[in-house]
């Protein structure tokens, strides 16, 4: 057996990694912490209390637009990463070919705008099919959240194409007659990391997503964001440190389901 | 699970015209400025169900409805934007069979430049911008833009300034000695050189003044009157300028759009609105002061006769209307604007 | 990593088509609307924002050139405009060295821990974003305000005496924006490491003795495509990162996106807001081009 090449052995590596996730985790803990506080303060503690929490349950739209926000992520963020891998697939090891920039660009594009700048443009267009088709549900922000999340689950997906071993595949290709087989039962296994890593970028990049949506949305699609929006230019509540640490624990249920689940089949 | 997505999905794709159902009524106004018991007994009495959206500028607002397709009843713009909103057809006429509370409007609130006999809208809440200062740290007269302007020595670096170009401008050129959307170039090249001046003694331009204010991080700035009260409310010292020279005042109004879908709702509304007892109900909310005669009664203890909602006599006649500027008024500011904050 | 050419150039002849869905999507919700900015960006601004209809090529000139406000006959380069581009740049490039620098060895961290493990590890870098932008940069500010957390506990521990003013300054934005981007780096990166062969880290360790050659020639060419995403992912969201400077820096110096929100908001001039969001598109598209050449010419030679 040969020596374990581990992390040990690239001193700082596992102290960078533990910084890293301190500096993550130390502004979640404050406002945590503030959530419970009996102050209206953010700054100033004042005793433990729930009422902020009392206060965001009986508040209709803060529900509205919590399960609203999630909704619209995890729609969103599912379409992004089907439409990402595919796209993935067929821009990934393929010798080049005219046009393979362009549509490289066009993935990337949403990156590459401000957020307010694809927000006006999809007022203008937007509001022309609403008054057209009469039509003003939820179709609208579901194809904008997609559409600007597909870069985001884009390219970890390319990233791991990229560096994935081909023999397997290749190997598959000989045993197996067809290319959908060898994809079915090789290439997406090895894929899904970076599905999972695209996933979750376009997951929380949905959720923080908040001046496109404020521009495309119609009357009563308020999300999470542009509620908090909306409150910015007056006091913020710590209403939202609530809604935030529920949104925390949720989060935290899923991983440990998810934890079990994938232990349980392991 | 993916059923349900679907399901979910479905369903919400298919609530298409939420406006157009019974018993709606969509209001699309500033975020958290509706208080949800107002809305609640509004909904008791009336049997009408308010949705509400929320928008953070008014030209958002502005952008948002001109382009049609938007789906709200009722919308709540800042004066200086209500001739614009008018002039473009924006706005239906209120029906005053409906609106019989119109009367109760203050007078002085009645006959207003930006919407002369209250023909389109009713007063919302209404407001002022001025100094805010932390007397602990600074003891001197209050009523002055100097403060910001010509920062003593221990405010220096402890002066944030709300990023509100035309109210920061208004204040800046009435210190100048000018009107306001002024094209007299000797005015505003003070008022450049001011603030380019000033600018390195403020700490931010911010407008999370509250919590700032509260917390001592911030001694001094330009900030409006509620948010100052609710400073107060955390820290007894924080105390509200009007600056002599001249300042902003302001008032959002509640109007009904003309291509709304729920017009008769809308207009119970409005006219529930300008109730004494429920425009308190808004004031004691957003914690400022609305302008409907006979509803200070109902304000809660701590808005009673507060300094912040009450101009003092002498200081009356300083407090103007801001209006909005011309476009090539408005292009001078922003440019003064940028160049402050490059 | 052989691959037979052959096989590629009959594969793609069906392949780009599965590229289509995604191609659809965003023409419709991102490029073509975006043809309505470069329209706007050539129209003259309208009565209270909008645009009016005709033809100007001010809103160009504007960018790049400024008449002195009281002096209309001196024409000068617009500095303002050229400080703000050049103040986002810097930031940005500075953001994504940072998100590196951390990114890596957590990255590192989680691909090496046990296959089970490492999912678990991702989503804890995620979890934090759960929370709203908003509320997670006030909690920021927090962090960092006079009488905050990290003042506080410094002065308890007496490393210091007085507070150190971290609120409101350039340190505060990039942390804020590392911070907010810290994801988009260590994803890409783990998605690269993760079926990386360490058989051949082990091999490179035995061969050059030396950690930083191992990391140098074995490891950092592994997953070079990872670095790639990642700091696309960063670099280009945080050159127009509006939410991050405003409530962090205070608002008192504006970046390239807060600028291009002013026009479209309080400043009223749709049309220099279109034309300086070409500029941003213009740049971005430019350094993501050269990067991807540069990129591939030394792949070629590698290869070759």
């Amino acid at each position: 057996m040969a020596r374990q090449f581990s992390i040990s052995r690239l001193p700082g590596f596992g102290a960078i990694a533990l910084l890293t996730f301190v500096l993550l985790y130390l502004p979640i803990i404050i406002l945590v912490v503030f959530s419970f506080n009996e102050n209206q303060s953010q700054s100033i503690w004042g005793g433990f209390s729930l009422r902020w929490y009392e206060a965001a349950f009986d508040n209709q739209q803060v529900r509205d637009v919590s399960i609203r926000s999630l909704w619209l992520a995890l729609v969103a963020s599912s379409l992004a990463t089907i439409l990402a891998t595919l796209a993935a697939l067929a821009t990934t090891r393929v010798s080049r070919f005219k046009g393979q920039t362009i549509i490289y660009a066009l993935i990337n594009q949403p990156l590459m705008v401000p957020e307010v700048v694809t927000g006006i443009a999809l007022l203008i267009v937007v509001a022309f099919i609403k008054v057209q088709t009469g039509y003003t549900g939820m179709g609208y922000l579901v194809l904008a959240h997609t559409a600007f999340c597909i870069p985001f689950a884009y390219l970890p997906i390319r990233a791991r194409l990229e560096t994935m071993d081909r023999t397997l595949e290749q190997a598959a290709a000989d045993l197996y007659a067809s290319h959908v087989q060898a994809f079915r039962y090789i290439t997406l296994p090895l894929l899904v990391p970076g599905i999972v890593a695209g996933f979750m970028l376009g997951f929380v990049v949905s959720l923080d997503t908040v001046v496109i949506t404020e521009f495309v949305k119609s009357a009563g699609q308020d999300t999470l964001p542009t509620y908090m929006l909306g409150q910015l230019r007056r006091a913020v509540t710590p209403e939202m440190n609530a809604i935030a640490t529920l949104f925390l624990a949720l989060s935290l249920c899923i991983v440990t389901l998810f934890f079990l689940v994938t232990s349980k089949r392991g | 699970m993916k059923r349900t997505i679907a399901l979910g999905t479905a369903a919400l794709l298919a609530s298409t015209s939420l406006a157009s159902a019974e018993g709606v009524v969509n209001l699309y106004n500033w975020g958290n400025y509706t208080s949800p018991e107002m809305l609640e007994k509004f909904t008791a009495e009336t049997g009408i169900t308010v949705n509400v959206t929320d928008f953070d500028s008014n030209d958002t607002a502005l952008a948002r409805v001109r382009q049609g397709g938007h789906g709200f009843d009722i919308v709540v713009p800042t004066h200086s934007y209500l001739e614009t909103w008018i002039n473009e057809g924006l706005l239906m006429p209120l029906d005053k069979s409906i609106v019989v509370n119109h009367g109760n409007i203050a007078p002085e609130w009645t006959d207003v430049p930006f919407d002369p006999g209250r023909e389109y809208s009713v007063p919302w809440q209404w407001g002022t911008t001025g100094i805010t200062v932390d007397t602990a740290v600074y003891d001197g007269n209050i009523n002055t833009a100097d403060i910001v302007f010509n920062p003593p020595e221990e405010l220096k670096g402890k002066i944030n300034v709300v990023p509100e170009m035309s109210d920061v401008m208004a204040i800046a050129i009435y210190h100048a000695g000018g009107e306001s959307c002024t094209e007299d170039m000797e005015v505003m090249r003070k008022v450049r050189d001011t603030l380019v001046a000033a600018k390195p003694h403020w700490k931010a331009m911010d407008y999370s003044t509250v919590e700032n204010f509260a917390s001592g991080d911030f001694s001094a700035g330009i900030g409006w009157n509620g948010a100052t009260m609710r400073a107060r409310f955390q820290r007894d010292t924080v105390a509200y300028g009007y600056p002599e020279t001249g300042f902003p005042v302001w008032m959002d109004n509640a109007a009904v759009l003309a291509d709304a879908q729920n017009p008769e709702n809308a207009m119970k509304f409005i006219n529930f609105i300008l109730e004494p007892e429920n425009a308190a109900m808004l004031s004691n909310f957003a914690r400022y002061a609305n302008g409907v005669a006979e509803s200070d009664e109902f304000l809660s203890e701590d808005m009673q006769g507060a300094p912040e909602l009450t101009i003092p006599e002498d200081l009356v006649s300083a407090g103007k209307f801001s209006e909005a500027c011309p476009q090539a008024v408005n292009d001078l500011q922003s440019q003064i604007w940028t160049e402050l904050l490059q | 990593m052989a691959s037979d050419p052959n096989q590629t150039e009959e594969r793609h002849g069906w392949k780009w088509l599965l590229a289509t869905p995604a191609l659809i999507v965003l023409v419709l919700a991102a490029s073509g609307p975006l043809m309505i900015v470069v329209l706007y960006s050539f129209l003259s601004p309208g009565n209270m924002g909008g645009v009016a209809w005709e033809f100007s090529t001010d809103a160009w000139f504007r960018v790049f050139m400024r008449r002195d406000i009281f002096d209309p006959e001196n024409v000068t380069v617009n500095q303002a405009h050229l400080a703000v581009l050049w103040r986002s740049v810097w930031l940005s490039a500075q953001t994504t060295v940072i998100c590196a620098v951390l990114g890596f060895p957590t990255a590192w961290f989680i691909a090496t821990r046990p296959p089970g493990q490492r999912t678990v590890w991702l989503f804890l870098i995620t979890i934090p974003f759960w929370t709203n932008l908003l509320i997670r940069t006030f909690a920021i500010q927090e962090m960092l305000r006079n009488n905050g957390t990290i003042n506080t506990a410094l002065m308890w521990m007496g490393v210091i005496n007085e507070p150190i003013p971290m609120m409101f300054t350039d340190f505060a934005v990039l942390l804020g924006m590392a911070y907010v981007f810290m994801p988009l780096m260590v994803l890409p990166l783990y998605a690269a490491m993760d079926k990386m062969d360490f058989r051949l880290v082990e091999a490179g360790y035995d061969l050059y003795a030396s950690r930083i050659a191992v990391l140098r020639h074995v490891i950092l060419p592994l997953v070079k495509p990872g670095f790639i995403a990642g700091s696309i992912l960063v670099f280009i969201p945080s050159i127009g990162a509006y939410v991050t400077p405003r409530v962090l820096g205070g608002g008192q110096k504006m970046m390239l996106g807060n600028l291009i929100a002013l026009q479209f908001g309080q400043g009223r001039n749709w049309p220099l807001g279109a034309a300086l969001a070409m500029v941003l598109l213009i740049i971005t598209v430019t350094a993501l081009v050269l990067y991807l050449r540069a990129v591939n010419r030394q792949e070629d030679k590698r290869d070759g």
